[in-house]
Formats: structure tokens, sequence, C-alpha cells
């Protein structure tokens, strides 16, 4: 029995069971990851999963159920499960559900792929990363940590419509961080990004991120920082580095264009949006610098595929024009009850989860400047990069960000460390201060996005690059 | 997993042993844990139920150490094939690896401590029995926009090494965590049993639209320190982080916790208690260690802090029964963690129940007499969104969620907008600084079942709001 025989089976048992609509998903995952620390290889772990999750609609209700099991009964089973389950749910009914039209296709898609990172010996692997911390270690880090994680995903697609798509994704990253620990608080500084940068890429993107030149450098600089002066409090024009952009994209952008918080369906847990769709097209978001794309078609970015998880084709969309806000991250169903008619954004986290609108890669498109142009550019200035903490409201408006290391910036130059540096602000207010955007964009990617319940991890791709806010408030402390 | 012709999950521990035995020969070592889950979560918004979710899976987690070198290893086949491809392919990843020599060697055979009863109709709860749940609290919530979901959960596991060690349980949790909408303004109402027939939707659906009437048309006030009456639900995010940042022996050996064993760090109000089988939950950690209850504070001294063999070893010490898998690189986790009430502790404020204009705030009479007692301050339901500025010190930022109330002079009078705060955790519980605690813990559920978070409210002397809703 194939993977499409199972999912055929269980989308047939599905219908025959009072299902209008249902779809299939298996997925065979492989997930291999090793930490290092201190010069030691701390764990390395793999792991294989493979299943089918089965969706049914019966009238306007959902039901959804999962098995780790390909036969033909176990499917069937699954099917009829989850029709069943949809049938409870009328106990509590909604409003009618229609879905957008998406065309039925047979298709078959795969991520870009140089170096098979499943291949690279281990030994190779581990060499890696226990180099790298070992320097961090000589050069006066106190914990010298760095890792990789790969997943290696084949998942088959059927739905009652006659979708019938297969898909390959490889995915992996890493990085390295040291950690020096003073009196009563630490310091950290990161390559290239706290916990790694990831694509949909083979091991050449771990290569190319050179861990190994950049941890010297990172561990003498998280020893400084623990005699920095403190970023001090106050109102002042703020440069962000690119991989901080990218999760303050992720945060106050993506979070809140994802149609499904817009209509009320995360209220209780992820939350909803400041976003009111009246506004769609009209809303003035941020500055005309401002241009988000919805992009999952961007090659090895971490939000690229070929088809969403139920079967629509990535296409790349505005989600921001100009500064307007243009357009939101939709599945058929949510799209349908707001009246649009593009969905394209829904994924699962495994075959055990039920497909919900995700991220795919949301970032901004290249402005005109450069960093080094924004500093010059600058008089007085605090320059922040590399996430520590985030935190945002659940409408996604009221932002908190915490960033590895400042810079005090004066007269147009890079001045002193500063360490504990943070930010405040409200989305679009913030979003409207931007004045300079460089140039210089990098797709980073977020392999741990947490959504929805019960819970599950999402990877997304934002390219960004360095910018410019005017008057935002830095230096919040306890 | 009733009445299944399979394997038993310590049947399949036990093959894959031997597996490694054969494959990797005598002197390799390994533990090997198989869990068969059932679980399913309904979930509703916009008073409708719109995903109702159910998996039944089976997962085994193998660790193997050979030739003085470790790797861990996952898989979702429990056929001949497939347990034999799980093992071939960790013991080829532990060949491969570095040595590790601190490597703490498996846990003898030993009794596994006698676990709570499970609860069958909770194992084998159907989704109409949850969608019921979800009926009554949306038509408890008086007309009022609901969202929240209900869940159940069943595991059954089994621990086998190859030291000769084994152990089995089972485990259910049942769950609701919903809010009431009304006009912006959310009330939230959130439990954990051991039996769904425990979890009544029809009440907390009531406390919840009371709180969300309660919550209508707030204020926004300055940010600066105030006196706070946490209730259960922000007490829970307090004790999560000490777990994960505090408590965590991973950590304390690598001085990133502020825990120091013997130090009279909390106020003396504070007893902490991990306490796994104090409700249903599996008797064994990942290494097949005897879980059981651990004092971490002790009327304010901290006493301990979570051990696996792993940090046990590197400190000296015993496991505590905290291994969890992934915990090479993340460390032991207390995930049951219960903060006691005022009984148990030498403080308790005792005051008028007594509430104002937003009369629905206080839904509880450990709320009402910590309340009383507040000259100026703030109620505040829930937080939201928290995470570490650092973690030794571990200052946290995040937000006021599901309702904030102003006290004055012993009483609520009208509702506040959400407020974000910068503060370090245990400078807050900190000597003196807990003026009151309620005398039942509530227990509140974790995103994934088997961890819970039990605590009565408390009052707190300050707490460092650091910005208002506009910023």
């Amino acid at each position: 029995m194939t993977e499409f025989d199972a999912a055929t089976a269980a989308v047939q048992a599905a219908l025959d069971a009072g299902a209008r609509y249902a779809d299939a998903r298996v997925m065979h995952r492989r997930y291999e990851s090793m930490t290092a620390r201190n010069g030691d290889v701390e764990e390395l772990t793999q792991d294989e999963s493979i299943g089918i999750g089965v969706r049914a609609l019966v009238g306007a209700s959902w039901g959804f159920h999962a098995v780790p099991d390909l036969s033909a009964a176990a499917a069937r089973d699954a099917g009829r499960r989850a029709a069943r389950i949809a049938t409870a749910s009328a106990r509590v009914p909604g409003p009618p559900v229609d879905l957008v039209p998406v065309e039925a296709v047979t298709a078959s898609w795969a991520s870009g792929c140089q170096i098979d990172p499943l291949g690279v010996p281990l030994s190779d692997k581990g060499d890696l990363l226990v180099g790298a911390t070992r320097t961090m270690a000589e050069h006066g880090a106190d914990l010298a940590e760095g890792l990789y994680q790969i997943w290696d995903t084949a998942k088959w697609f059927v739905s009652s419509e006659g979708h019938r798509i297969d898909q390959r994704i490889r995915e992996c990253g890493g990085g390295i961080s040291a950690t020096s620990i003073g009196d009563g608080e630490t310091q950290r500084r990161s390559w290239p990004s706290y916990r790694g940068q990831y694509g949909t890429t083979g091991w050449e993107l771990v290569e190319s991120l050179d861990l190994a030149a950049h941890a010297a450098q990172i561990a003498e600089e998280s020893r400084a920082l623990l005699t920095a002066p403190p970023c001090p409090a106050g109102e002042t024009d703020l440069i962000l580095g690119g991989e901080q952009l990218a999760l303050q994209i992720h945060e106050s952008v993506g979070h809140a264009i994802e149609l499904d918080r817009i209509l009320g369906w995360e209220a209780a847990f992820a939350g909803t949006s400041w976003l009111d769709l009246a506004q769609l097209g009209s809303l003035r978001y941020g500055s005309e610098l401002m241009n988000i794309t919805i992009d999952p078609t961007i090659p090895g970015a971490l939000g690229s595929f070929g088809f969403d998880d139920e079967g629509s084709p990535a296409v790349k969309r505005d989600a921001v024009r100009d500064g307007r806000w243009v357009g939101v991250l939709a599945g058929r169903d949510s799209a349908a009850m707001a009246s649009l008619d593009y969905g394209g954004s829904v994924r699962a986290d495994g075959w055990a989860r039920l497909p919900m609108v995700r991220m795919t890669n949301v970032g901004l498109e290249p402005g005109p400047h450069t960093l080094d142009e924004i500093i010059a550019a600058t008089d007085d200035g605090v320059l922040m990069d590399l996430n520590r903490s985030w935190s945002i409201d659940d409408k996604r408006l009221n932002f908190q960000f915490g960033c590895e290391i400042g810079w005090e910036i004066k007269k147009g130059r890079r001045g002193r460390m500063l360490r504990n540096p943070t930010y405040t602000g409200i989305g679009p207010l913030f979003w409207r201060s931007m004045d300079m955007l460089s140039g210089e964009t990098v797709p980073w990617g977020t392999p741990n996005c947490g959504k929805g319940q019960p819970g599950q991890t999402g990877h997304t791709g934002h390219p960004a690059a360095p910018a410019r806010f005017r008057n935002v408030r830095v230096g919040v402390s306890a | 997993m009733s009445a299944r012709s399979e394997p038993t999950e310590l049947e399949l521990a036990g093959q894959v042993i031997e597996l490694v035995r054969r494959l990797g020969g005598r002197a390799a070592q390994a533990e090997a844990v198989v869990t068969r889950a059932d679980l399913a979560l309904t979930r509703f918004a916009n008073s409708a139920i719109h995903q109702n979710v159910a998996e039944s899976t089976v997962g085994i987690r193998l660790r193997v150490h050979v030739d003085g070198r470790t790797a861990a290893g996952s898989g979702s086949v429990v056929t001949a094939d497939g347990l034999g491809a799980l093992v071939e392919r960790t013991l080829a990843a532990a060949r491969l690896c570095p040595p590790d020599p601190a490597w703490p060697g498996l846990g003898p055979p030993t009794p596994t401590p006698p676990a709570p009863p499970v609860d069958e109709a909770t194992a084998h709860a159907e989704p109409d029995q949850r969608a019921d749940r979800v009926r009554a609290f949306v038509a408890a919530a008086g007309g009022l926009s609901t969202a929240g979901y209900c869940r159940t959960a069943h595991r059954s596991s089994a621990f086998a090494n190859s030291a000769g060690h084994t152990a089995h349980g089972r485990s259910v949790e049942a769950a609701m965590d919903g809010i009431a909408r009304q006009a912006g303004a959310d009330g939230v109402a959130r439990r954990c049993a051991d039996r769904l027939s425990d979890i009544d939707g029809a009440e907390l659906g009531g406390h919840a639209a009371a709180k969300a009437q309660a919550a209508a048309d707030p204020i926004e006030l300055p940010p600066g320190r105030y006196e706070v009456v946490f209730e259960p639900a922000a007490v829970a995010d307090l004790l999560q982080n000490f777990s994960w940042y505090g408590f965590n022996g991973k950590r304390y050996a690598e001085r990133q916790s502020f825990a120091e064993p013997g130090a009279d760090q909390f106020d003396r109000a504070v007893t902490l208690v991990d306490d796994p089988l104090g409700a249903s939950g599996l008797p064994f950690d990942a290494e097949g260690t005897g879980r059981r209850a651990l004092t971490l504070v002790e009327a304010g001294t901290t006493r301990a802090v979570a051990h696996d063999r792993r940090t046990a070893g590197e400190a000296g010490a015993e496991s505590t029964g905290h291994a969890v898998a992934g915990g090479a690189t993340w460390g032991p986790m207390a995930r049951n963690l219960r903060l006691s009430g005022a009984a148990a502790g030498p403080a308790s404020a005792v005051g008028r129940s007594t509430t104002g204009a937003a009369a629905g705030a206080v839904v509880d009479s450990d709320t009402a007499a910590l309340v009383a007692g507040v000259r100026r301050g703030l109620l505040v339901t829930d937080l939201w969104y928290t995470r570490v500025l650092d973690p030794k010190s571990l200052v946290v930022t995040g937000l006021t969620r599901n309702g904030v109330w102003l006290v004055e002079d012993g009483t609520v009078v009208r509702a506040v907008r959400d407020l974000r705060f910068t503060e370090s955790y245990p400078r807050a519980l900190g000597p003196g600084a807990v003026l009151g605690l309620g005398a039942r813990p509530v227990r509140q559920p974790d995103r994934v079942d088997g961890a819970w978070w039990a605590a009565p409210p408390v009052r707190l002397a300050s707490w460092h709001f650091t910005g208002g809703a506009s910023g």
C-alpha cells in the first residue's frame, strides 16, 4: 500500500461516513539534531515519525484524527473517526463553512538541496560544533554552545476534490552562542543568531555560516558585555540589525495578518489581531518604505514550499504595500468566511496535527540604503542586534524586545558597546517611524513559531535588512 | 489503548533492549521508553466548535551508550523492521559520536512508586463528552462570545533498560480553559483535573462571563510599581519560570540559576513542592527513576533543585526523578509545582470579601480575602507572553491578560487596561514581599498534558509595570 493509497482510503472512508469534504496528509519526517557544549558533544538525537492525519468536514463542522499506521484498515478507521469527531463538533455549531476554490492538481515538488544534510558524516558535523565551542571556551565564554538541526520531510496529500500532491522538503541550519556569567547576570552573544539560521536548503547553508570563524569574537564580546555600560533609558533613534528586524516582522506583522487570528479563531490562546478586515486595503500600517510580502516561493527560505497543506499552490502576495495593509495569511475556509478569494498559507506540524494558518515567508522588500549609510546619517541613537527576548500582547500591538548587544551611535559613528539593550513600542506607530531601510536583505529563518492547541511548531522565513526607527523608547529594565 | 492485540508497551520496550544487546553487544547500555497516547482536544471560538482533533499515537524513545559514546533516537513504527531500524541507526550514531565522559550510567532495578489510579471514563472519553462541556460553557456565558478548549489525555508508558530495570504506568488528565468576551474585555476560567467528570463547563463559563462583564470599560493607569493580587493563573506563570530557569539542575550547575540551596531566598510564606504523583501521573521519569515529591522551597528557604542522573552525577547528588527527553540540552524539569496555601505557611491575609462596581472580578473567597487587605493595588488574573531578559536574575517581561482591576481600600473599583511589566520573579517573592496567600491551591493546566501548576492567589508588595496599553 503506497502513501497515496493510504491517504485515498482515509478520504474515502470519511466521505462514506458522511463528510462532504475530506483530505488526508501522510507525512514521513526524519529529524536530527546535535548540541555541543564547551568542546564536547552534549546530545545527538535522530527521530523518525510516520503517520496519517485526516480532516473531515460534516455540514459546517470539522473533525480531525491521526494515527501512526498506514495500513488500509487503520487509514479507513482514521477517516471514519475524523467524520465522527466532526459530527460531535456539530453539537456546538458555527456558521456555514465554505472553501475558496483551488484547482485540483496532481503534482510533485521538492526543495533545493546541494548537500544532503543527513548524508554528511556525523563525525564531520560533530567536529564543527566541538571545534567552535572549544574556541569560544578558550576565548572567555563560561558557556559555549553550538547546535544544528535537520528536518527531512516527505508528504503525500489527497483531497476529496482530486488533489494528489507529494512534496519533499529538506530544512537545516545551526548556530553558536557564548555566555559569560557575572555577578547576578549573564551576557550572551550568538552567531548568526541564537539557536541559529535555518532554511529549506542542504548542509551548504551551515557551511556558509562559517561558525568557526566567528567563535572567538562572540566569546570575547559576551565577556566584554559584562562590564559594558547599560543601555540608557529614554527615547532615541533606534537602528535594528536584520536578524532582530526579522523577529520584529514575525511578531508585529506576521502574526497580526493571520486571518484566523483576525476572525477570532485563536482568541483564547494565541490571541486576536488589532487589524480589522474592514480596513484591508486602506489602513496605514507603516511608512512608505514598508513593503511586506507573503512569499513561499523564495528558494531556500525557511517558509518555502510548493503547495500548502490543503493543496493551494505557493503564490507571492503583498501584505503591506507602500505602508498600506493589503493582504493576509489565509486558508481556504478562513478566506471564504472573510469573503477573500485566496488561501495558500495553511500548514501542519506533522501528520498528527491539524493544518492551520501559518506564516510562510513574510518579509520586507529591500530598501535603498546600507547599514553604514544609516549609521552615518544618525546623530544620536542606539544600534541593537540579535534577539535575546521577545514579548508582545495578544492583539500584536504592544511589544518589548531585548537584544544581545547594543552600540551607542553618536554623530554618525558607532561608539561604545551597551549591555542589556531593550526597546518597546506599539506596532503601527513603530512601523510608521521607519525612515531608513537597508537593501542588505537576508532571509532569516525561524524554526520555533508556536501556535495552536494542541501546540504546533512552525517554520517561517523573514527576509529583513537593517533599518532605522525614530523616537523609540529604549532601556526598559526591572 | 484498550483491548489491543499488539504487544504491550513493556513488551515493546523489552524488545528494543534485546535488539540493542543483539546488535550492539552485551556491553552496550540502553534505555527505552514506549508510550501509547490517546490525546483529544475540542476547541471553540466565537461560541462554536471550530477545531476538534484526536490522535492515537505510539512513540519509542531509545538512548544508547556504547564504547563510551551516547546517542538518542525516537520512532513511531513498532513493527519488527521499525524497531530494528531505530536500534541500528541509534547505535550507528553513538559509534560516530565523540566520547561522553559524563555518562551517568543506568538506573538499577528499583520498585516503581505507586501512582494514583486512572479514571477509565476519562481515559476513553468520547468527543461528545468534550463537546457537551463546551456547550455548557457557552450556554453559561449568557450570550457573550466564548473561546477555549476542553481536552482529555491518556498515556500508557513503559520503561526498560539493559540493567534489568523496568517500569510501567498510566496517566490521565482532563482540562478546560476558556474565555468569555464582551466589547474587547475578556474573562477567563481554567481548570485541570484527573477526571473529566470534575470539569464543570457551566461553572467555568459562568466565572469567565462574570469576569468579562467586570472587565468592561477599562481605564488606563500609568506604569509604575503597584501592590498586586495575582490569581492562580498568573501565579502559574511564576511557577513555570521558576521551574525552567531556577530549579533546573543543569542551569544550576552552569551557574545560570538564581537558586542557592540553604539560602533564605523567598518570603517565609513560600513553600514550593514538585509533586508529580499528587495527581494522575506517570510514576517514573525518562530514565526510569521513580518520581516523588520534592520540596524545592520550604518556608522561604531554597532546599533543592531538580536533577536527572546526569546533573546529579555532576553535582554529587542523587537523581530526583526529573529526567525528560532532550534533558541533556534543556536540563531536568519540575513540571508539577504546587505553591502551598496559607495553611502551610506562617502568614495569611484575612479580610473582607467585598467588591465594588466590578462585582464579578472576584470569583472565589481566597481572592476576596486578599483583595480586602489592599489599600491601593491591582488584581491581576493572568500573565501573557512572558520572556526572560536575564536567566540568572530571572528578570522577565510580559503582559497582563484576561482582566486587571484597580483595588482601593479593599474594594475592586474598576477595570484597568492591560499593562506590561518587567520584573525579577524571585525578587518579587523575596523575603518580606509576600503579603498574603490564599488557602487553596488551584490546579492549572500546562500547554501539554502531564504538566500542571497549582497555586492559591498571592498578594505581593510590589510589581514593576513598565508600560501601559498605549506603550
